[in-house]
């Protein structure tokens, strides 16, 4: 199984930083939004993967560890406010710029406006 | 602790000559000096002691961890100079009143000066190397501003510069220096250094640490070839010359030659790099000095000449010749200081410097023309003043070195030449600006000035009598002590008095002045002289080559940063790349020690959707809408992921991150182009999947390695103390809202930041609103579909219930104030799509950005709280209670703390999505075409 959790991080990683690498913003946006994916499972691995032992008292004998989960859970709301401000912040890029490349200056295509 | 006063007087005296802008002059003038005079009064108690050979000292612990210590001494070279900087420093406060026009502000250059002097005194008081750079560093920026003091003129500006850059580079020299020296001996306190002078001579490291204090040194005190941002600093008003050019900073670089005396010096290389450059800094600044039109250019290179002076004595293998360094401390301080402030007067008023216009001043101003002929005989050296003394000491020093063996002869021979070079410069001095002739086209009508701005030049021309009459009686102490300070028990006998018979250095003395009235009488001929050669501008040299350096630089600079986005990434994820994949391949093992878990069937199907799901995401990304519904599959199996390794905290959060994220990326697809443009070419294509394929291995790599090595984790101490220290069964709630509460504060402000940054950029935001989708198809007309809307309303009073539920439990459930946030901003803005923000706005108008700084503050007031309570910030407390019809019930603060966390999530994620969501409320029109 471990095998097969890195691979996921693996994989979710590659196909993020080839989004990130992009030239327009919105696929940057997913780019980074999969990384955050990739981001959190591998702070969650750090905790070892374990199942059916929820860090809640009396549930079970032994726990899963909760310190990278509760690192998680604030990782996964920063997460969202940067998702957040980066899709907004395109938004304003396209519109004060007229296009939605992620150097910000007019580019030659022509075809951007559908 | 006193001692503590002194550096700390002169601070507070600058902060309150910064506050007297309402004030009088007078008053701003006599609220500044009181520091100053205070603190005199404080060195004047503890004078006696020094005397008797006492050094006094204090210390604080400053960083513990470091064994770094706050440290202050009190040695006899430390009250001469605390005497001439707290002294003169008063003078030429007294005297700045009288000189700056009132449309200069007072006090902002008092507040200047007074950080200055913190900064002097802070130098020769420090006991700890590091601590004396840090107030190194402080006088060049606090002379930075005082020479910039007039910044409308351009040449202040480029002094000030100049002098920053030459005498910062210099002062890196010296913290590598004295990094050096400090790991040499082991120590960064002064006390030990000055004492290990045989462990760090025989050190191999010896001489590169000596040459980059020296350089430091010899930047500060303008010393060839370093000596040309001296004259440049001129530009600033004449107060602040005669403060930092005669008495302080010129004088701090002598002072670290001082103070590091008894551990670096006895060496052949610092005979021979110490007196030569002392030599020729003499005799350069000696000769150009004469050549200076400019009254305060004359004193500027006479300065560096007396500098010279020296630093050669200092360099010279005689101990008489260290004491004789030490009274021309003393002496030059007094007399260019009164210089300095003469030349002010003339200035002041005749509205010129210029000594081809300056002739027969004697007659407009004689009790001025006699004060500052009297400091100038001084400087050249002429027989009942103070300079004479000193330079006899130097002329007869010059006499029984050794430095340069056979060749010896040859010091006397230059310091004769420079002794009349002095005598020729200071003859000017006095014969063009008071004598010779009539003035010619003065700005202003001359006369004598103000009766007050001449007293700090009668106290300071009365000192140099005093000095050079009854020698014994004025200085021998604070002599004896600030060579004891520098030499040690190796302090040699001597006797100062007037009149030491017939010698050879009377002779060369007599020699000198003879020869300098000569070359004065004769200087028509220099002059031509002079002028035939080539002139070379230290100003032009050093902008040119600054320019040069910045051009060079900026170059390079946009070749790197070209602006572009895409190159950036690239470079920051080769080099993450790089530093993450090389440690990689020193491993000798990936995997560890933990046996592997078997793959079961539903891990394997979720494994294999979120990998589809990813690479579908990548495949399809030119079609947006696609790629998004893609990505959210992810994010679903995810939380799926987070599900099945028992972290149901994660797994809720996630999935209610994913509903907010997934909405907001399609109401941002409304206003982003629908497709995206085949741009790439099909090398850049393969060069980024190479990279991005390289970092996913890297990284899946780094994490099987990290997954196959047992735990070792911190974390049992949150179980064991969860509930009995937090009140709580839910560990992860328990670290979110108790022993990690700090953290979440800081994240529930980033989130608030985050959101008012987005509302910001939201502002008068010129839109792109597409009348149709990218197939050309119009959108539906009804906006708002009867059925969603009935349906999300009956859902409201629901969703709310849930979330209510979610938030009560989750201190010991799976739940929280961050989970119960995000169902409530789902709920609502279910409520947004199905009826619109204006339906909304009517029924429930609410500012998101109160609920925000609400959710922050009661989080924060939780915290301050426990302070009232005797206890650190954050603590929690809890209890139970038996309440009516509920039943045993457990209270915890920590639940008003989650309901800050609560209301943040609320207020960010609905601020973000409604001020987004308003936009379209707008009617669609045409894109406009750019």
């Amino acid at each position: 199984m471990e095998v097969l959790y890195a691979s996921c991080v693996g994989v979710l990683v590659a196909c993020g930083i080839y989004l990130i690498l992009r030239a327009r913003t919105f696929p940057v946006v997913l780019g980074l939004t999969m990384l955050s994916y990739a981001v959190n499972l591998f702070l969650f691995s750090s905790g070892r993967l374990t199942i059916n032992k929820a860090a809640v008292l009396g549930s079970a004998s032994e726990y899963a560890d909760p310190l990278p989960q509760a690192l998680v859970l604030t990782a996964i709301v920063i997460g969202f406010a940067m998702t957040a401000f980066v899709v907004i912040l395109s938004i304003r890029g396209r519109a004060d710029l007229g296009n939605d490349h992620v150097d910000g200056h007019l580019v030659k295509s022509s075809k951007e406006r559908k | 602790m006193t001692l503590l006063w002194i550096p700390l007087l002169s601070l507070i005296g600058s902060v309150i000559s910064s506050c007297t802008s309402k004030l009088t002059r007078n008053q701003s003038t006599a609220l500044t000096m009181l520091a100053p005079l205070i603190a005199l009064g404080i060195v004047f108690s503890y004078t006696p002691a020094v005397f008797s050979g006492e050094t006094i000292r204090y210390t604080a612990d400053w960083i513990p961890l470091l064994n770094m210590q706050v440290s202050f001494r009190l040695d006899g070279l430390s009250l001469l100079f605390l005497y001439m900087i707290l002294g003169i420093g008063t003078l030429v406060i007294f005297y700045a009143r009288y000189y700056l026009s009132n449309n200069d502000s007072l006090p902002k250059l008092y507040c200047y000066l007074m950080l200055f002097m913190t900064a002097m005194v802070g130098i020769v008081m420090s006991n700890n190397v590091i601590q004396l750079w840090l107030f190194w560093e402080l006088t060049s920026i606090s002379s930075f501003l005082l020479i910039s003091y007039w910044w409308h003129k351009s040449e202040a500006r480029k002094g000030a510069r100049m002098a920053l850059a030459i005498t910062g580079a210099g002062g890196l020299a010296l913290l590598a220096g004295l990094l050096l020296i400090g790991d040499i001996v082991g120590s960064y306190n002064l006390d030990v250094i000055l004492a290990s002078k045989a462990l760090i001579q025989s050190h191999d490291l010896y001489e590169v640490g000596l040459v980059l204090i020296l350089l430091g040194a010899f930047t500060k005190s303008a010393q060839f070839p370093f000596h040309f941002w001296l004259p440049h600093a001129m530009a600033a008003p004449t107060p602040v010359s005669a403060y930092l050019h005669s008495a302080t900073m010129v004088k701090a670089g002598i002072f670290l030659l001082a103070r590091f005396y008894p551990a670096l010096s006895g060496t052949d290389t610092w005979f021979i790099l110490v007196a030569m450059t002392g030599l020729s800094t003499l005799l350069v600044g000696a000769y150009i000095a004469l050549f200076k039109h400019d009254l305060k250019g004359l004193l500027a290179y006479s300065t560096i000449s007396h500098l010279g002076l020296i630093t050669l004595l200092l360099g010279l293998d005689t101990e008489l010749a260290t004491v004789a360094a030490i009274f021309h401390i003393i002496n030059h301080a007094i007399f260019k200081a009164s210089l300095f402030m003469a030349t002010g007067i003339i200035d002041h008023e005749t509205g010129t410097r210029d000594m081809r216009k300056l002739n027969g001043m004697w007659r407009f101003m004689p009790y001025t023309a006699t004060l500052a002929m009297v400091a100038a005989a001084s400087m050249a050296g002429v027989p009942l003043l103070n300079g004479f003394l000193s330079k006899e000491m130097f002329f007869a020093e010059t006499l029984h070195q050794q430095v340069l063996g056979s060749m010896s002869w040859l010091i006397p021979v230059l310091a004769t030449l420079a002794g009349a070079l002095s005598v020729a410069y200071s003859a000017r001095f006095i014969h063009d600006v008071f004598f010779n002739g009539d003035p010619i086209d003065l700005p202003k009508e001359p006369h004598e000035p103000p009766r007050y701005m001449r007293v700090p030049i009668e106290i300071l021309v009365v000192l140099c009598l005093l000095v050079g009459m009854f020698p014994h009686f004025a200085v021998s102490d604070i002599l004896a002590s600030a060579s004891y300070a520098v030499l040690g028990d190796a302090a040699p006998d001597y006797k100062l008095s007037v009149w030491h018979g017939f010698n050879l250095p009377l002779l060369m003395s007599f020699i000198a002045t003879c020869c300098g009235i000569l070359i004065y009488v004769q200087r028509k001929y220099l002059f031509q002289f002079q002028a035939s050669l080539p002139t070379i501008s230290a100003k032009k040299g050093f902008e040119g080559g600054l320019y040069r350096v910045i051009k060079w630089s900026q170059e390079k600079i946009n070749h790197i940063e070209n602006g572009s986005l895409q190159r950036y990434a690239f470079v920051m994820i080769t080099v993450v790349l790089l530093c993450a994949g090389w440690p990689l391949f020193e491993m000798r093992q990936l995997a560890g020690a933990s046996e592997l878990t078997p793959i079961d069937f539903h891990n394997a199907i979720g494994a294999g959707l979120l990998i589809i799901g990813a690479l579908a995401t990548v495949f399809w990304h030119r079609s947006r809408m696609i790629s998004l519904i893609m990505i959210s599959i992810v994010g679903l199996m995810v939380s799926v992921a987070f599900t099945r390794f028992s972290a149901p905290d994660l797994a809720l959060t996630q999935l209610t991150v994913e509903v907010v994220t997934v909405m907001l990326l399609m109401l941002a697809l409304f206003f982003l182009p629908q497709r995206t443009p085949k741009e790439s070419s099909s090398l850049r294509i393969l060069r980024d999947l190479g990279i991005s394929s390289a970092i996913g291995v890297v990284v899946a790599s780094i994490c099987y390695a990290l997954l196959t090595r047992p735990l070792e984790s911190i974390s049992d101490f949150f179980v064991a103390n969860a509930k009995t220290g937090g009140g709580g069964t839910n560990v992860v709630n328990v670290i979110l809202v108790d022993f990690r509460g700090f953290d979440t504060l800081g994240e529930i402000t980033v989130l608030g930041i985050a959101a008012l940054g987005i509302y910001k950029l939201l502002i008068n935001l010129p839109l792109f609103m597409p009348a149709s989708d990218s197939e050309g198809r119009p959108w539906a007309r009804e906006r708002y579909p009867i059925l969603l809307a009935s349906i999300s309303q009956s859902l409201l009073p629901l969703a709310l219930l849930v979330s209510a539920y979610i938030f009560l439990r989750g201190h010991n459930l799976p739940g929280g104030g961050f989970i119960a946030g995000l169902v409530t901003a789902i709920a609502f803005i279910l409520q947004y799509m199905a009826n619109g923000s204006n339906w909304i706005a009517e029924r429930f108008d609410v500012n998101y950005r109160k609920i925000i700084a609400s959710g922050i503050a009661i989080a924060l007031f939780t915290g301050v709280g426990s302070w009232a309570f005797g206890r650190p910030f954050l603590t929690t407390w809890f209890d139970y209670f038996d309440i009516p019809l509920v039943g045993k019930t457990e209270l915890a603060s920590a639940i008003v703390f989650d309901l800050g966390v609560y209301l943040t999530v609320v207020g960010a994620t609905l601020m973000i999505l409604a001020s987004l969501g308003k936009l379209t409320a707008n009617t669609p029109k045409q894109e406009v075409n750019i």
